[in-house]
């Protein structure tokens, strides 16, 4: 007999090495996250998809299933902090949907829409953050980048390469570039590596592509994240 | 002719009035007037006292996101600034105008008739409408598209049912009514589906029926006015804009034509690439907004209008039958080979409504709009010009980029900053002509408004189109003491407070 985990009341099945996450998507139970990806390993530092496991708040993308959990996912305390913690993400940066390439595909968007964020609560930050737009086919905007290091793992981990990594500490955390310059032109990126196009919001893009997808057709116009989050995360597990 | 009124002479002798903000146009401007004792008008000026920046701060930006980003210039014509940074990086990735795919130039085309459609229809009925049934001295209650819904229901209904018809084209071309995509690099992103056309299609005789009563009703409003509205805020200039190579009303894509106030061509086909070569903004210290003059004629007589009134001035013809009957009506109702009237602008401005109606009918018509051939693509360059003519009048945009594709320099030069000069000289003529010697009463200081009302001046704004925006008059005294004051609040409820 199956394993099972409690989420919310509900009984839900996992296997052995499996985490809350993956146990979850699994089932077809959405939870928000960012810097989790079914293809690399877990991170656990945004924690959107902070959860209360047997009274104590866990980051489900890297924190086990065992028998017995009981599990507290979708709670009004939760999400008002997942909603807390969305905003600061954007108030550290510089989003500017409105003229983003990548909004309607924005995972950042997209969850803040789920999570019903009107505002932005926090002061923004203005940092002042640098573009670098060497690359002939590729750039990075360091405007929207969130930490999440989906780039770093996928280069390391897919691509076989070391292009990215964080450094700094705090406030003064950055992504940098495995070159000499500094620069992404002098990296041994290509704009078919896997980290190419993990990125969730558009710090990372793949030039001369801006706003080809129209209006109508782009990811998050009909569905919210949760279900396109499902759909494509639930094939990745079955790989 | 009015240009004395520009910088008084001792100012520390003269009253100050300033109207502020001035309502029911799209921004935030005022203007002042400072009176001697007698009331007599020395000196008029219209301020744009907004300050927007965004030339510097598209710097650094990928050139791609250009046509979504400057859009956000305004909500009223964001296709038109839209249209014009689109145009000016097809250059980038190296496509001239004539090499755009077929559908995506018809689908550009469609885009921007129903733009100029929907402005124009916003304009005239929701914004102007009011002054022109009721009387620019009308008692404030009755100066509000509200006032006309309640006088005119039909009239109402289809200027509203006009713009909504507007902004559904743009929303089956761009994906949005406000704020959509649309345009890329050397293409465009959709053509239209047969159902979005036949969507589009089955409302298109009503829209061209209506257009046509519009601008039979401005017809009759501007004759029975006469020779009262040939004359109000009515200045000679010279005028400038797009036409196609026959001389045909352009409103996408022609060379730049420009006439003298006796209809004599001062510039004609010029490439609008070109367009330093030909106009330069002059600087005041007083206004945010420049001054463009054709480099010709020299900053004093170079100043120009743009917009509805001079591209159916500048014409040879108008290539739709309707608009065109209108059109031959409008130059012959003038003694003039130009019409210099300031309120004529809004009979050209009806006229246009319909030639956009009609255009809208006979691309909906032409299968190309269907077609999937959207984008090309050709050689790198570093900078690009485009220019389109916007509901307001021929709009700039100018960009250079590095060889990481990031925009290193832009200049724009908007319809409205070309009116600039004649909004002034409308503004000191009403001053001069209407309002000097006389008390100064809130109604009679609506006719400055409604002179700068008629440029459809987009200073970008849109909460003024119930015409219950809040106004505060002040009167000044020699001594800087405040002698009078009304203040319109947002109810439309207004209070005069008289200081001894």
């Amino acid at each position: 007999m199956a394993k099972t985990i409690m989420i919310d009341g509900l009984s839900i099945p996992f296997e052995e090495g499996q985490t809350i996450m993956q146990a979850a998507t699994d089932a077809g139970v959405y939870i928000p996250h960012l810097c989790h990806h079914p293809e690399f390993s877990p991170h656990g530092s945004c924690k959107l998809c902070t959860v209360k496991v047997n009274g104590r708040n866990c980051s489900a993308c890297t924190f086990p299933a065992m028998e017995g959990q009981e599990v507290i996912n979708n709670a009004k305390d939760l999400n008002a902090d997942r909603q807390k913690i969305t905003q600061m993400l954007f108030v550290e940066g510089n989003h500017f949907c409105p003229s983003c390439e990548k909004t309607g595909n924005c995972q950042l968007q997209a969850v803040a829409y789920h999570l019903n964020m009107l505002d932005d609560h926090f002061p923004l930050f203005y940092q002042h953050r640098e573009m670098d737009a060497s690359h002939a086919d590729l750039l990075i905007d360091h405007n929207r980048c969130i930490f999440c290091t989906l780039c770093v793992r996928a280069s390391h981990e897919h691509d076989g390469k070391e292009v990215f990594a964080i450094s700094g500490r705090g406030i003064n955390k950055h992504l940098i570039v495995n070159s000499e310059s500094g620069l992404l032109k002098d990296t041994n990126i290509s704009a078919m590596d896997k980290a190419a196009h993990i990125c969730p919001t558009g710090a990372i893009l793949i030039k001369h592509t801006a706003y080809q997808v129209p209006i109508g057709e782009r990811i998050y116009d009909h569905q919210q994240i949760d279900q396109v989050s499902l759909n494509s995360e639930q094939v990745d597990h079955d790989k | 002719m009015y240009e004395h009124l520009e910088t008084a002479d001792n100012k520390e002798n003269l009253k100050r009035v300033i109207v502020e903000p001035v309502s029911r146009v799209e921004g935030h401007g005022k203007v002042t007037l400072l009176l001697d004792e007698d009331n007599k008008v020395k000196q008029a000026r219209l301020h744009i006292v907004e300050f927007r920046g965004f030339e510097r701060f598209i710097q650094g930006r990928p050139y791609w996101e250009l046509p979504v980003l400057v859009q956000r210039l305004c909500g009223i014509c964001p296709v038109s600034h839209h249209l014009a940074a689109a145009k000016a990086i097809d250059q980038l990735v190296g496509i001239d105008p004539v090499n755009l795919p077929v559908a995506a130039d018809k689908l550009r085309r469609l885009l921007h008739f129903g733009q100029v459609l929907q402005s124009h229809a916003l304009h005239f009925f929701h914004l102007s409408s009011p002054d022109l049934l009721f009387g620019f001295e009308s008692e404030i209650s009755k100066r509000s598209i509200i006032a006309v819904i309640e006088a005119y229901p039909d009239l109402a209904v289809q200027g509203v049912m006009l713009r909504k018809y507007g902004q559904e084209v743009i929303r089956m071309v761009s994906g949005k009514r406000v704020h959509g995509t649309g345009a890329i690099p050397g293409g465009m992103n959709k053509s239209l589906t047969k159902d979005e056309r036949d969507y589009l299609l089955k409302d298109i005789d009503q829209i061209i029926n209506w257009s046509v009563a519009s601008v039979a009703l401005i017809k009759k409003v501007h004759g029975a006015n006469l020779p009262y509205y040939d004359d109000f805020a009515t200045i000679r200039s010279n005028y400038l804009g797009l036409t196609k190579p026959d001389g045909a009303l352009e409103l996408y894509h022609g060379g730049i034509r420009a006439k003298n106030a006796d209809g004599d061509t001062i510039i004609d086909h010029v490439d609008y690439c070109k367009y330093n070569d030909y106009i330069h903004e002059e600087v005041r210290s007083w206004t945010y907004m420049k001054f463009p003059y054709l480099l010709s004629m020299g900053q004093e007589n170079g100043w120009y209008r743009v917009g509805p009134l001079a591209r159916v001035n500048n014409c040879d013809y108008i290539d739709t039958p309707l608009a065109e009957i209108e059109r031959i009506a409008f130059k012959a109702h003038s003694n003039e080979a130009m019409v210099h009237s300031t309120l004529a602008f809004h009979w050209a401005r009806l006229i246009e409504l319909l030639h956009c109606a009609e255009s809208i009918k006979t691309l909906l018509n032409d299968p190309d709009i269907l077609s999937q051939d959207l984008v090309a693509k050709g050689e790198k360059r570093y900078e690009g010009v485009g220019v389109i003519e916007a509901p307001r009048g021929t709009l700039f945009h100018h960009y250079q980029v590095d060889e990481n594709d990031i925009v290193t320099k832009a200049n724009l030069i908007v319809s409205t900053t070309s009116n600039n000069m004649a909004m002034n000289e409308s503004v000191r003529q009403v001053a001069a002509e209407y309002l000097s010697g006389q008390e100064l009463t809130e109604p009679l200081l609506n006719n400055l408004e409604v002179a700068i009302r008629a440029y459809d001046p987009c200073l970008s704004c849109a909460t003024h189109a119930i015409g219950k925006m809040p106004l505060q008059l002040e009167l000044i005294n020699a001594k800087g003491e405040l002698i009078d004051k009304l203040v319109k609040g947002s109810d439309g409820h207004i209070d005069r407070n008289l200081y001894a």
